[in-house]
Parts: C-alpha cells; structure tokens; sequence
C-alpha cells in the first residue's frame, strides 16, 4: 500500500523559494499567476493493508520526521 | 571543562571546532559518534556544523531522531551546557531543545561570509568573555539560516532575554543589509529558558586564531572555559 | 566459451555510435579473434574513447617534463604526488566537467568536484582544498545566465556539504564558450608520504571490492559523451548526466581514510568516467594479473541491469579496492559503521584477462594487454597558428580615470565576490588568506606552521592568439601568484581545454600550447604531476579558445609568512619587473579601445624567474606587507585591486617618460609583481644589487586613488563599479 505525504509551508511562513517559482513564470510571460507556493511529497511503500491503519501510521511518520509542525503543514493520501 | 562533540554523519565543522575547543581549554574534546548513548559526566556537550544527513529532508531533521539526542536530553534535563552551531542549531530546534526553526535564507543562495553578531547579553556561560552590546566579526557558511518563529514565540524570546546575538552593521545596528539570511528579527542565536543552551549560525569556531583573520570568536570559547572549569 | 550475444546485434554500425571508427573496430575484430559482444564493445567503446585513452593528445602529453626531486608521482597514478616536507605529500588534480555542465549545469559541475575529490581521496589523502577554473559564454544571453547559476550552485551544493573549502579559482567570458562553458575542478588533499595508496592491483586471489553507493543506470556511456562534438541534438542526451550525492561522498571519505589507517588496502581506485570498466581495467592493467568479475554481487539502485549497463554505468560515488583476503571483515565492518554497501564483486586472477560474469553467463572476456598496448595513438596533423601582425601605436581614446572604471567593472576584472560568497571557504578552519585575499589561496596543514599556497590560472585570449606564448604565461601566471604570497612553487596540475583535435590549427593550438608550457616548466622548476584532456570543446563547428587552465601549487614553510594583496596605510609602492607598455592582446585594447588584437605579451622566461625569486626572497625576509602580480588589465588595475582588497587608497606617482601613460599603466607586461612596502629604497637598493628591475610608484593611504594625472577617484566608487557586475547579471531584482 503506498502513501503519499504531501509537506507544505504553513500559511504565515514565508516561502521564497515559492516567490522566486512566481517572479520566474511571470518573467516567462504566464500571465495570472497569483502566490506560488512550494512544498514536497513523500511516497511511502507500507506493507500494511489497511488503509485506516496505513493512514495513521503515515501520519505519525509525518508528525516525527517527515514534516517540522513549527512550520509545516502535511497531508497524507492512501494511494 | 569536560567537553564533547558529537558527530553525525555527514558533520564538517567537528575539526574545526575540537581545534577551537583545544586552543582555548588545552583540553581535547571527546569525540563522540551519533550512536553512543551516554554523555555523563560532561559539562558541554557541543554539535558542531555541517551538512548531517546532507541536508535531506530537512536540515537537522534526521539527526534529531539519532540515538545520541536521548543523551543530549538527559545531559539538559541535568542542566549540562549545550552549543549548536549552524547544523547544531538546526538540529536543536529540530529536537526541539530550542524554539523556531531555520528556514531557507531569504536570497535562496548559500552565504559564506563574515557577518556581525551583536552580544545580547553578557552574563551567561557563553559570553561572559564579552560586553554586552559588543559586536563581534565572525565567519558563516550556511543556506537555511533564516531564523523563523511565530510572533508569540518571538515576543516571548525577547521579553525573557533570550536572544544571544544578532546581525547587525560593523557599528552594532540591526539593519536589513546586516540581516543577510533574512532572520526574523535579526536573530543570529537564541538561548534556552535556562540559558544553558545556546544555538546559533554563524561560525565563531571558525575565527579563533590570528593566522586565520581574526581571534573575534575566541571570547566565546575562553568564557566557556572559564564558566565551566570544574 | 565465448560470451552469449546480447539482445543487439554487433557489428559496425553500432561501433560508430558508440563511438569507434571503422579501423579501431576492425583493430577490435582482431584482437578478440571473434565478434565482440555488447558488453566487450562497450568496454572497448569507453577505454579508447577520447576521455580514457588520450589518443590524440598522448603523444604530445609525453613531453611535458614531469620530474623533480620533491615529485613523489608524476602523471599516470589518480592524481599528483609532491613532497612538501615535514614527512608530508600534497596530492592534486585538475579535472574537467565541461560537457555535463552544459547539459545540466547544477549535476555537471557538482559532479565535477565529487570526481576530483575521490582522484585525490583514493590515494590515501585527506582533501583539504578545492578549486576551480571556469569558463562561461557571453553573459548577455540568457543561457550563460542559467549556467553560470547552476555551476556555482553545483560547486557549492557538492564542495560545501562534503566540507572540503573551496578556496580559489577563476572565471571568464567569451562568446566562444556560449555552447561549452568549461567547468574544471580542482582538489588537493594532503597524505603521510610514506603511506600513497596506488591503483596497481597485485596478489592472485585477493577479493575485489565494491564500496559506496549502489549503480544506477547513471551516466552511460559518459566518457563517449565526453569526447564528442556537440551538436543540436544535445539536449537529447540528458538522461545520461549523473546526479551527484555529497552526503555519502563526505562518508566514503571518511570510510576511506579509516580503511587507510589499516593495513587492508592492496590497491584502490575511484569509479570515475566509465565506472567499474576504466577501474577494473586499469586496476588489473597497471598490475598485470587478470580480473574476473560477477556482476550479481554488485550493489544495484535498479531492476533488470544489464552487464552492459552496469559495467558502463557512470554512477557517483563509488569505489574498487584489492583487499588483503584477512583483513575483509575489518573493511566490512568499517564501510558497515558508515552505512555504505560493501560487495566482494570479483578476484584478481592469472589470465590476463578480465572476465566479466552475470546470472551465470560470460558477458565479456577480454585480454587485458592488447586492449591497452593496443588502443589507438594518434598523431594528428598540426597546423600552427599564424603569428599576428604587431600593433602598432594605439592611441587613448578616455584617458586613464575613465578607462579603469570601465575595467574594473567588465566582466573578466568585476569583483567575484557574489561567487566566492557561496563557497564555504572556511570550513576546517586552516584558511589563512580566503578567496580575493591573496594572489593564492593559503590553507594551513591542520596542527602545524606548513601551508599551501594554491591557484588556478590561464589567459585564454593569449593562447588562442600564440598558443605557444600563451602555453608559457599560463604556467607563469600560477608560478608568478604563488611566488606573490611568498610561498615557494613546487607543481601543476593542468586542465588542457581545446576543440576538435581532428583539425590541424586546433591540434596545432594544443601541439604549441604544450611547447610554451614545457618551456615554462623547465624554466620555472615548475613541473606537471597530473593532468586532464578536454576535446572536441566545440560547439556546431565554433571552437572555444583553447584554454590549458593551469593548477599550481606551492609550499610556504610557516603559513604566519604569507602576504596578501590588500594594502595598508603609510606604505610604497614598488614595481618589480620591466615594462615596456604592451597592449597587444590587453583587456584595455578589448575593453577600452574596442579590439582583439595583436601578439600577446612574450614571457621571458629568465626574467619571469629572476624577478620571481626576488620578489619572494623581499617577502620571506619580511620586507613586503602586500603584494600582487600585474595581470589582467594591467599596473593601475593591479593597483586598484590592492586599493580594494585592503580599503586603503593610494597615491601613484607619473610612469617613467619612455613610455606613454595608457600603455605604462594598462599594458600587460610579463614577470611583474607590485609591492607595498615600509622602505621602499632598502628595495629598490636589494632589486638594483640583484639586477632586478624595479621602481617606486607611489604610496598608500586615504581613501581614494590618485592617478599620476591628478585625478581622483573614491574607493566607494571604485568599489561599487567593481562589484556591480555579477549581482546585476544574476539578480536583477534583488
């Protein structure tokens, strides 16, 4: 069973690396693009089968390790 | 002083550090590797800079789960004196032995030059050797030394006294030039609530011999060993 | 038993793609008496590739002078050996990425520094310095801007988390390198001389062993990559860039160095250009047993690897070793504690060959002696580069304040700060004198006096004008910066950039090129310990300048005696070296006056060595507070630079009356060094006693710099258009 952990900034932390990605699509001529922001995914390979139970344990990997709660957000999808 | 550094893979700054250590104590440092478990009978415990676990993930974010941080809690729970410098830092508030966290720099470059750091107060074990509101030169290489905390955080920080240095101008002001990495509020370093624990980015390790530019660093190390001599 | 055929056929059309032309195919029929397979002709694919084999330069290569008293390993082994005393070696290389770089600039160069470090690493040193020499395009189109962001990121990204400081290096731009920027990377590592760790396998039987990370489909066929022209379809050949992984490099460095302690090695080798087939080759080459390796050992990031793949595979971060058969455990045991994979892969054996074994089947059987004796040498035809016409009186068009500010701020003279800023410099705490401080780095050997003195330097626009003078001023140049900080020149290393061989004015560049610098050698006590080749540097049929970077190293016995180029207040200035005001080939003539043109400057050599040896005698007797050779953009830029590095202006007295001011102060004469010092006649009296040419030029002091017309210029000024260049290009915004 995979997971996928998605870990975003959360709102109120600035993400410069988000800003630049805009100021470099407004640069390449996209015009409407409003905030940008970047995070990034973790794909989990569980052997667990339960998907209520592969969840959980996804996201007590996410509260550990995966993300920092000081500044991060996660979400976590059962693939 | 009996004093550690401990070493997790991935760790650069630890020679440069011991040398730092030695100079100033005459006194090796144990060397400790990131899966021992017992660090009594310390009385410093330092986490030296580099790029542990290369940075993936987060830094600091894997060292902080290694074997060696229960030692690391229990020498604080025992009041014991902890450094972090640069990784260290990270890894600290990673660990959560120091509030915030350290984000991307602002400018999304690395930074290696010297910086200003302004000595916030002087009356801990660490800075006993400067005056308060002394500016110091020091040499940093990081590119997550953005400090970051919540208001709440911050305000609280300030209103206990525990900011330990910031960036500021050769003359001591707190400008935005100054604040190369876009810290909040300028903070280079932060203490615990028992100021025994003190985590910063910058490099004064690195700045301790006359050779190498500038002894601006050393006062850190000779108060240390001052406050902490058995 | 001949090997299975693979799933492609063999013949010689897949040759040519991979490289091989109809007569070193045929030459490969023969050898192996039969048609090779897939694997046997990748394997020949990639050891006489350009990258391997050196065919078309060897010939010229083999005269360079090698040999010194203190040269401990000349060419040949992974990197240079010097002897540097206190029972001390230096061991260092220069090596180019340049075709990675350009495909992916960030991997490129990365990779360029992880692969320099392991030629130094693998020999038993502990890597205390990097360095570099770059080469960008124009820096007006958008494309240099992207590559010149991706390469210093990569050198940082790699030299910094691996922490080994990067302390020294240089850059240029030209529109010849818009399709081939030039990443060379250097590294110097410092070993006990008794205890080198050389490639040369030995003892049948012994256990050969993989360590480092696992193989990947990564870069294949990167060597052949690597010795081929350019064309549009360029951007196809992306998948084939490796991807560099610092963290477990800074672990294989410090796995490395404590199997080094031990007694286990028999021989060591890193996996660099053609991975596990240069190693295992060479390996079993250099110590003429045979080599039989089973690929099902090896330590694999991916599924249904081909023998093919795996043997051609270009991952990072590996290496191969012959090990003592009862010491394996204790090697286990210490690549275990550092989490890296450890295989016994394959065995030395008698045959002579190497055999190369997967899911029970013989993928490869090679005899090992006709596949080195007999890999192709050419010796291409040469042509020499025609001597150009003299220049003739050049008259000046701005006068010497407004010529200098556009100098100082054109991109070959612009500050480099915003580069240097993102290499940790500092790391390991021996950085006596950073980037910009010096006319070399200075690094300190940890615990003691003993220090460094490091440099990279060619002038490629002299080269391509007179290879063979432009040869000799590279080798002058690296001797000439070291000499500066007072350290004593020991060797080179060099980087030999250049276009397509298979055209005679190109290989006639490197045939000349190779002269200049063997003369420079001799003439300097300057030998070549280690080396590289970079070919076919061209892109679409447009050549780069041919661009022999040159690393030079040099010793300083007690790091408290090494000066840097910042002046101080209340000092004289004093020119040493002759001047004759020569603008041919000048950054004035090119920045100034609008023209490439012209002989460059002649390096007399004697003079070059003369000059030299006083200047470092004035320094180590502890007469000279500063000092810096006069280079690019000449006397005034030097001046100006000295005036920057230190924040102390200067006064500069009129040039002598023989020779007009623009060219007394912008040209680029040879051999000549400025120094900043407490008594200026004491020196000058030293310089006349031995016969040395030299001259007061002015004082230091204030804030600005006052020309010898009477203009002044603020050092806030000077500075802020020295230092505008690189943030303006890179970070419009910011």
């Amino acid at each position: 069973m995979k997971a996928v952990v998605t870990v975003m900034l959360k709102t109120g932390v600035l993400d410069p690396q988000g800003k630049a990605i805009g100021q470099a699509l407004h640069g390449l001529g996209f015009a409407g693009v409003g905030e940008v922001r970047a995070g990034k995914v973790i794909e989990l390979e569980l052997a667990e089968t339960d998907p209520a139970k592969a969840k959980a344990s996804a996201e007590e990997m996410a509260r550990k390790l995966l993300a920092n709660t000081v500044i991060e957000s996660f979400k976590v999808e059962i693939a | 002083m009996k004093a550690a550094i401990v070493v997790f893979p991935g760790i650069n700054r630890e020679r440069d550090m011991a040398i730092a250590l030695e100079t100033c104590s005459g006194h090796k440092p144990r060397m400790v590797w990131h899966k021992e478990t017992d660090l009594s009978g310390l009385d410093l415990v330092v986490i030296p800079g580099g790029f542990s676990y290369g940075d993936y993930l987060r830094c600091g974010a894997m060292a902080s789960q290694s074997p060696v941080m229960g030692a690391i809690r229990a020498h604080a729970a025992r009041g014991g004196h902890i450094l972090g410098v640069c990784n260290g830092f990270q890894i600290l508030t990673e660990a959560g032995l120091l509030p915030g966290a350290l984000l991307r720099n602002a400018g999304l470059r690395f930074l290696s030059m010297d910086c200003h750091l302004r000595v916030e107060r002087a009356d801990t074990a660490f800075t006993g050797h400067y005056q308060t509101g002394a500016v110091f030169r020091s040499p940093m290489a990081h590119g997550d030394g953005n400090y970051f905390a919540d208001d709440a955080t911050l305000d609280r920080l300030e209103g206990e006294n525990r900011v330990a240095f910031r960036y500021v101008t050769p003359s001591g002001e707190t400008t935005a030039a100054a604040n190369r990495n876009g810290s909040a509020r300028n903070i280079a370093g932060i203490y615990s609530e028992n100021l025994r624990i003190l985590g910063l980015m910058p490099h004064p390790e690195d700045l301790v011999d006359p050779l190498m530019g500038g002894t601006d660093g050393k006062p850190l190390f000779d108060g240390l060993v001052a406050a902490l001599a058995a | 038993m001949a090997p299975q055929p693979n799933k492609r056929d063999v013949n010689q059309a897949l040759a040519r793609e991979f490289g091989l032309s109809a007569d070193e195919y045929a030459r490969v029929l023969d050898i192996m008496g039969r048609t090779p397979s897939l694997t046997e002709l990748g394997i020949f694919s990639v050891m006489w590739s350009e990258h391997c084999s050196y065919k078309s330069s060897r010939v010229w290569l083999k005269t360079l002078p090698t040999k010194a008293p203190w040269v401990i390993h000349g060419p040949g082994e992974n990197a240079g050996v010097v002897d540097i005393g206190e029972g001390l070696a230096a061991i260092f290389k220069m090596e180019s990425h340049n075709h990675p770089s350009f495909i992916e600039p960030y991997q490129g160069a990365a990779t360029g520094v992880g692969g320099i470090l392991r030629d130094v690493f693998t020999m038993g040193a502990r890597p205390i310095a990097n360095l570099n020499a770059l080469r960008f395009g124009d820096p007006a189109l958008p494309r240099t801007k992207r590559i010149v962001d991706g390469v210093v990121r990569g050198i940082g990204g790699y030299g910094n988390c691996v922490g080994v400081p990067t302390v020294g290096g240089e850059i240029n731009f030209h529109p010849s390198y818009n399709g081939n920027p030039l990443v060379n990377a250097m590294t110097v590592g410092i070993a006990d001389k008794t205890k080198i760790f050389l490639s040369a396998a030995a003892g049948i039987g012994n256990p050969v062993v993989y360590v480092g990370s696992k193989t990947g489909r990564d870069g294949i066929h990167g060597a052949t990559m690597a010795s081929a022209e350019f064309g549009k379809d360029s951007e196809e050949k992306r998948p084939t860039v490796q991807v560099g992984d610092p963290f477990t490099e800074k672990l294989l460095i410090e796995a490395c160095l404590e199997l080094m302690a031990t007694d286990a090695i028999v021989a060591i080798q890193d996996m660099g250009a053609a991975g596990l087939t240069s190693s295992s080759v060479e390996m079993a080459g250099k110590g003429g047993v045979g080599i039989e390796l089973d690929l099902d050992h090896v330590p694999q990031r991916e599924t249904h690897m081909t023998a093919y793949e795996m043997m051609l595979s270009e991952s990072q971060e590996r290496m191969l070793m012959v090990l003592r058969p009862d010491r394996q455990d204790v090697a286990r045991a210490i690549f275990e504690k550092w989490d890296l994979d450890f295989a016994v892969i394959g065995v030395l054996t008698d045959s002579g060959r190497i055999v190369v074994k997967h899911q029970g089947e013989i993928e490869a059987d090679i005899p090992l002696d006709p596949l080195a004796e007999q890999a192709p040498l050419y010796h291409r035809p040469t042509e020499e580069t025609p001597k150009r016409a003299p220049l003739g009186e050049v008259a000046d068009p701005v006068g010497l304040a407004a010529a200098l500010e556009k100098l100082i701020a054109c991109p070959d003279l612009a500050s480099r700060a915003w580069v240097w800023d993102q290499y940790d410099s500092t790391v390991g705490g021996q950085t006596v004198k950073r980037p910009g401080g010096a006319d070399a780095a200075i690094v300190k050997i940890e615990g003691r006096k003993l220090a460094l003195a490091l440099t990279t330097d060619c002038t490629p626009r002299y080269v391509h004008a007179d290879p063979e003078a432009g040869g000799a001023q590279a080798v002058a140049e690296a001797w000439r910066n070291i000499t500066a900080t007072g350290a004593r020149p020991l060797a080179i290393t060099d980087n030999m950039n250049f276009a397509n061989p298979e055209k005679p004015l190109i290989m006639g560049q490197f045939a000349a090129s190779i002269r200049g610098m063997s003369a420079a050698c001799v003439a300097l006590d300057f030998p070549v310990v280690s080396g590289n080749v970079s070919l076919y540097n061209e892109t679409e049929g447009k050549p780069i300048l041919p661009t022999p970077a040159i690393g030079g190293l040099g010793v300083l016995e007690d790091a408290a005696q090494a000066v840097g180029l910042g002046l101080a207040p209340g000092l004289d200035l004093v020119l040493v070296g002759g001047t004759k005001g020569w603008l041919g080939q000048s950054l004035w003539l090119r920045e100034v006056a609008g023209r490439e043109d012209g002989p460059p400057p002649p390096v007399d050599l004697a003079a070059e060595r003369f000059n030299g040896d006083f200047v470092r005698g004035q320094i180590l007797e502890g007469h000279v507070r500063a000092c810096h050779d006069v280079s690019d953009g000449g006397l005034l830029v030097a001046v100006t630079e000295m005036a920057l590095g230190g924040d102390c202006g200067a006064h500069l007295l009129p040039g002598p009356a023989g020779v007009v001011a623009h060219a007394f102060w912008f040209g680029e004469d040879q051999g000549r060094y400025v120094l900043a010092v407490q008594d200026a006649a004491a020196v000058l009296q030293a310089a006349a006693f031995a016969g040395v040419p030299a001259m007061r030029i002015g004082s230091s002091g204030g804030a600005e710099l006052t020309l010898p017309d009477g203009a002044t210029m603020s050092l806030i000024a000077l500075r802020r258009a020295n230092e505008r260049f690189f943030p303006a290009l890179m970070e419009p915004t910011g």
